[in-house]
């Protein structure tokens, strides 16, 4: 399991590549990449500053992919996310998960961003025109993570 | 114990950290935040809707109605969106 919190930007193939190497029993790579846009609710925006509680973020990132390596088979994960000003196009998140076969590492991928979102100590704040605001956790973010609960309780 | 503030939590208190040390009666989060609303006009803006505050003790979310005993460090922040 690799997480990092980090200013700097990632590099996509690099990361997939880290989690390939030297290995045979990979057949499967999904890879996410959450990417600043430029406009948000349909107005434009300058830049996106992410705040983050450093020692929690990183804490919690790695009990959720603790959770995701024992509920599919997973042979490497890694989260990397960004903090500080992003500008529209900027790369936000990479999570990658690497498995045997594509359905574990789709769902894994699928479970560690919806958890992300909601849980993970960030915060983004939009700049547009001089003017700062925070943006508002979304009903339909808590819905996604909330399925993955449900779908938990209801196989149990 | 130490307290920390995150996004406009932080911005409405005007501080992002703080040494206090609260009465005895204060055993639960929730009754922290109600502690914490009286202390001024900026906590009283920052906690005006305890409903959407989040929290943490020492980096582990927790319910509003869990006790503070013990904890060293304890976080408020609005709901998250990362990712």
């Amino acid at each position: 399991m690799t997480v990092r919190l980090q200013r700097e930007d990632f590099d996509v193939a690099a990361e997939v590549a880290a989690l390939t190497r030297a290995r045979n029993d990979v057949g499967a790579v999904v890879t996410f990449t959450g990417v600043c846009r430029g406009t948000e609710d349909g107005e434009p925006i300058a830049a996106l500053t992410l705040e983050h509680y450093p020692d929690m973020a990183e804490a919690e990132i790695a009990r959720h992919v603790a959770e995701a390596e024992s509920r599919w088979a997973l042979l490497g994960v890694t989260v990397i996310h960004r903090y500080g000003r992003l500008a529209p196009g900027d790369n936000i998140v990479l999570v990658v998960t690497a498995s045997s076969h594509r359905q574990d590492a789709f769902a894994a991928a699928e479970f560690l961003m919806d958890y992300l979102k909601t849980r993970a100590p960030f915060w983004k704040q939009v700049e547009r025109a001089g003017a700062t605001d925070w943006v508002e956790a979304k009903e339909t973010d808590d819905n996604r993570a909330e399925r993955w609960t449900r779908r938990n309780e209801a196989a149990e | 114990m130490k307290i920390r503030y995150f996004a406009w939590v932080r911005e409405r208190i005007g501080k992002s950290e703080e040494e206090l040390d609260p009465p005895a009666g204060v055993a639960t989060v929730n009754d922290l935040i109600a502690w914490l609303a009286r202390r001024g006009e900026e906590y009283a803006y920052a906690f005006e809707n305890p409903r959407v505050i989040r929290a943490a003790i020492d980096r582990t979310h927790v319910r509003p109605d869990a006790a503070i005993a013990g904890a060293g460090e304890i976080a408020f922040f609005p709901p998250m969106t990362g990712g």
